[in-house]
């Protein structure tokens, strides 16, 4: 455990971790102590908005774990992200009505009475455990068995894809209970708290920023430990690392369900956060979205899926206003050109240049 | 064949087809014929001619008869040999038996049909569909009778059941004939016609003997435990016949919508299959070979006006330009992108991913983000039915294509000498083009082959569905799912796992609906996968990390 309090060899990762940590506690104050008259202010609605982006960068340093540190494109991230969304939102829903009261959506639905699995949501922490187990049941007993039967590379990419769309199509339908496609939303209290005020949006971002950053911290972590050169390993030369005795198996399983489990809390943190949740954010093209985001910050880089994921949100939230009818194409173009021409993404293109300019070679 | 027999004969066949189509033709010449014969008839042969007229639906026959009741029929008497007329007008008189004008008319004598008669001949005129000459207008007509249980109309349809010469039509009066029966008969007569519809296995009988069970079971006569028993054997019967029809219907269903599945992914087999290049823009290639069938469409319609005959054939145009077109986007996505990425299967993935978002934009942009209809040739209308089980030309089509794609595919690539090129490259890049193959060439033609095979596959879901910006994300999962159960690499493994997806697909429709059908053959495929992770056919290697 003194190792995990040390999970930063070089001086430049401390820096760049306090950074992050500064970034985040100046864009709090920015919001609560600046007046909403100054220049500085930051208005609640794009707080609100960065604490979504910030969840985002969680679930892509999720798929980051799997793709960048161990080889296995997933293309179904969103699922665990909404299955953790799902679980959280349950308590959220709950939370609308009197105990014992039936949620509105389901009463549409035709229910007189609450089903009994959704009582232990009543209880908060109940729910956080479910934001966890949810997802890391579905990645253990799917991770069990594509990895028992040696399905890796593309065909592993295509059997996650493949299972979040069984899950899309499962969840739009009426009657498996859980609001069909309009899903949750109106999500009224949290911990007691009032979700529409102005402090629950602080208090989010903040959530939001602590995860990201214990995330963070727990990848960077793994990284240092014996565990961490084996999951690099598997990602350069799975066979290797077989014949040297090592169960792969075991080791992408682990990877795998821990992703679950962290693409689930960022899905939580999520939901309250959208104000909606529904089985769109399951359907294939999301699973790609991710995808695209830690591609374009940079593969199996720490900050990479952080940087990805905010630029790339922020441009499509800014393009979808801006530009509604070229944003697909500006996103998709932007694609392409990351792919052709900044293979290691934007920290790949930034330590290059880096090293050009410092003309010393920097280590990958 | 020379030149100026061809131009006789197609005269010939010309006059041929004129001369059918002319204004008296035979049905109707048979029907005056007769109709002049029962006018001329002694009083007591006249019962006998009427039912004859109960092989023609014609018109003339409705005519004539109203004709006869209110007096307009009169007979003229030419040297001794009486000559039925109509009446037509004023002055105008007509020959009932041949049509043509009679200039005598006004000296001919009034002829009225007997009351017996008269009533019969109502029977004539009112159900002149049950006479009609298109045998499936009868059938329907006897059926529509049947189905009242009125107790007049059993009488009408048991003097024309022997009347019947088509099989197929006498059986289906017979059915009529029972249904109606059900109702208005004795007991004993009701237990033969449970018996017979239960062995003719009619569909429409099935609730009326369902009441009759209920209602014998009810009852405490004589014969109603029979009846009741009668009743379930045919109720199982016809339960088990309607089985029998389901499972070729869903059979049939389920080869069709495999065949699209198989169009679908077979473009994919090759791309992703043969060549390892993950081209998630594969459902956007669908759209673009959907639009090109749309495009052509419209420039029929414009050159020859809807409906016209030259309109009908625009989808024969449509094909092969949905493909080219398609190919041609396939060559420009190639050099364009794919041939920077062979070595990184999972990168062009993504610049795929990227670009199938901008076709997608392009394709609303250019035609609008709803959908567009494309409507069906004429001749792929209807449907053909073989032993109950009604198949549509669109699925029949559908499913020969689709063999004919594999067949052609399979000559191309084993017995070419483009084949034997794209299979030594595939199987080896660098060997290949160290042995004098333009490999990069031959990548450039079968991802174009590979895209061609999608645009193909989008003009026949046009056919099948709509056509819209988003139509190819439906089956991309699903086609990708086809070449991994296929067996990565191997074109038959494809067909076979799409014509079994698609089969197992439609038939746990039923019983499941179609979104758990869906989601129960996906979670079938992960398990099979489990079983065989190399697919179908796992291709052969002794490669390490294949």
């Amino acid at each position: 455990m003194i190792a995990a309090l040390k999970p930063f060899e070089a001086k430049s990762e401390r820096i760049t971790f306090l950074s992050m940590l500064a970034v985040l506690v100046v864009m709090l104050l920015l919001n609560t102590m600046v007046g909403e008259g100054s220049a500085l202010h930051l208005p609640a609605y794009t707080l609100g908005n960065w604490g979504k982006y910030l969840c985002y960068a969680v679930l892509a340093m999720s798929l980051n774990m799997l793709w960048g540190y161990t080889g296995l494109l997933c293309l179904g991230q969103c699922l665990f992200f909404a299955l953790g969304g799902y679980a959280f939102g349950m308590h959220l829903m709950l939370m609308t009505v009197d105990y014992g009261k039936v949620p509105e959506f389901m009463q549409f639905m035709g229910y007189h009475e609450l089903p009994g699995y959704w009582y232990p949501f009543y209880n908060p922490f109940v729910a956080i455990l479910a934001v966890m187990l949810v997802p890391g049941l579905v990645a253990f007993i799917f991770g069990f068995l594509a990895f028992r039967s040696r399905i890796k590379g593309v065909y592993f990419s295509i059997l996650t894809q493949a299972l979040t769309y069984a899950a899309a199509i499962l969840f739009f339908r009426n009657e498996t209970g859980f609001g069909g496609n309009n899903g949750f939303t109106n999500f009224k209290y949290l911990f007691g708290g009032d979700l529409r005020t102005i402090d629950a949006t602080r208090w989010l971002f903040a959530a939001s920023g602590i995860l990201l950053l214990l995330v963070y911290w727990i990848i960077a972590w793994l990284l240092t430990t014996k565990f961490g050169k084996v999951q690099l390993a598997i990602r350069d030369s799975e066979n290797r690392i077989r014949f040297s005795g090592y169960s792969t198996t075991h080791f992408k399983l682990f990877v795998f369900v821990l992703s679950a489990i962290v693409a689930g809390l960022a899905g939580a943190l999520y939901v309250p956060q959208a104000g909606i949740l529904n089985p769109s954010l399951m359907e294939p093209k999301i699973g790609l979205d991710i995808v695209v985001w830690v591609a374009v910050g940079g593969r199996g880089t720490k900050l990479g899926p952080i940087i990805g994921a905010v630029l790339v949100s922020a441009l499509k939230s800014y393009t979808t206003s801006a530009y509604p009818d070229y944003w697909l194409i500006i996103l998709g173009g932007l694609f392409v050109f990351v792919v052709l021409f900044m293979p290691d993404g934007i920290v790949g293109l930034t330590k290059k240049t880096w090293a050009k300019y410092r003309k010393k070679e920097v280590p990958a | 064949m020379n030149l100026t027999d061809l131009c006789k004969r197609s005269l010939f066949w010309v006059l041929f087809i004129l001369g059918l189509s002319g204004p008296l033709h035979a049905e109707e010449t048979e029907a005056r014929r007769i109709l002049s014969k029962l006018i001329l008839a002694h009083s007591e042969e006249q019962q006998a001619v009427t039912e004859e007229l109960y092989d023609h639906g014609d018109q003339i026959i409705k005519e004539v008869i109203e004709g006869w009741r209110i007096g307009k029929v009169s007979v003229f008497d030419q040297d001794g040999n009486p000559i039925a007329l109509l009446k037509r007008g004023e002055d105008s008189y007509e020959e009932i038996s041949s049509g043509n004008s009679f200039l005598r008319g006004s000296e001919s004598k009034i002829n009225r049909a007997s009351r017996k008669l008269r009533k019969k001949l109502r029977n004539v005129v009112d159900f002149l569909d049950l006479s009609s000459n298109d045998p499936r207008e009868r059938i329907d007509a006897a059926m529509k009778l049947g189905l009242t249980q009125k107790p007049d109309y059993v009488e009408v349809l048991q003097e024309r059941i022997n009347r019947q010469k088509d099989s197929e039509v006498k059986e289906a009066f017979e059915v009529a004939l029972n249904i109606s029966l059900l109702k208005n008969s004795d007991s004993s007569q009701k237990l033969q016609a449970v018996k017979d519809l239960g062995e003719s296995a009619s569909f429409p009988a099935r609730d009326f003997i369902e009441a009759l069970r209920v209602e014998a079971s009810e009852s405490d006569d004589d014969g109603a435990s029979d009846l009741e028993e009668a009743c379930a054997v045919a109720l199982e019967k016809i339960d088990s016949e309607q089985k029998r029809v389901e499972f070729y219907g869903s059979l049939l269903r389920g080869l069709s919508t495999g065949s699209v599945l198989l169009l679908v992914s077979y473009g994919l087999a090759i791309t992703f299959g043969l060549m390892g290049v993950i081209n998630m823009a594969h459902g956007e290639f669908i759209a673009i070979g959907g639009y090109t069938a749309y495009v052509v469409q419209g420039i029929f319609a414009s050159t020859y006006g809807i409906g016209s005959s030259g309109y009908e054939w625009y989808f024969v145009l449509a094909l092969p330009a949905s493909f080219f077109v398609t190919a041609f986007f396939g060559i420009l996505l190639e050099r364009g992108v794919i041939q920077f990425l062979y070595n990184r299967p999972l990168e062009s993935l993504l610049a795929t991913w990227g670009i199938s978002m901008i076709i997608q934009q392009v394709i609303r942009l250019k035609f609008g983000a709803a959908n567009v209809a494309v409507s069906s040739p004429q001749w792929l209308f209807g449907s053909y039915e073989f032993y109950r089980v009604s198949m549509s030309y669109n699925r029949l089509f559908l499913i020969a294509f689709a063999l004919f794609v594999i067949i052609a595919t399979w000559l191309l690539l084993n017995k070419t000498s483009w084949g034997l090129h794209i299979r030594a490259t595939m199987q080896n890049r660098r060997m290949a083009s160290s042995l004098g193959i333009k490999s990069s060439r031959v990548n450039m033609m079968t991802f174009a082959y590979g895209s061609g095979l999608a645009g193909l596959a989008g003009a026949f879901l046009s056919q099948i569905g709509n056509v819209g910006p988003s139509m190819g994300q439906t089956y991309i999962v699903d086609s990708f799912m086809v070449v991994v159960v296929g067996g990565v690499g191997n074109l038959l493994g494809a067909a076979l796992s799409s014509l079994g997806i698609g089969v197992i697909d439609q038939g746990l429709q039923p019983l499941l609906g179609p979104v758990m059908g869906k989601i129960t053959v996906l979670f079938a495929i992960i398990l099979f996968l489990q079983l065989r992770p190399g697919g179908l056919f796992p291709a052969r290697t002794r490669s390490l990390d294949d």
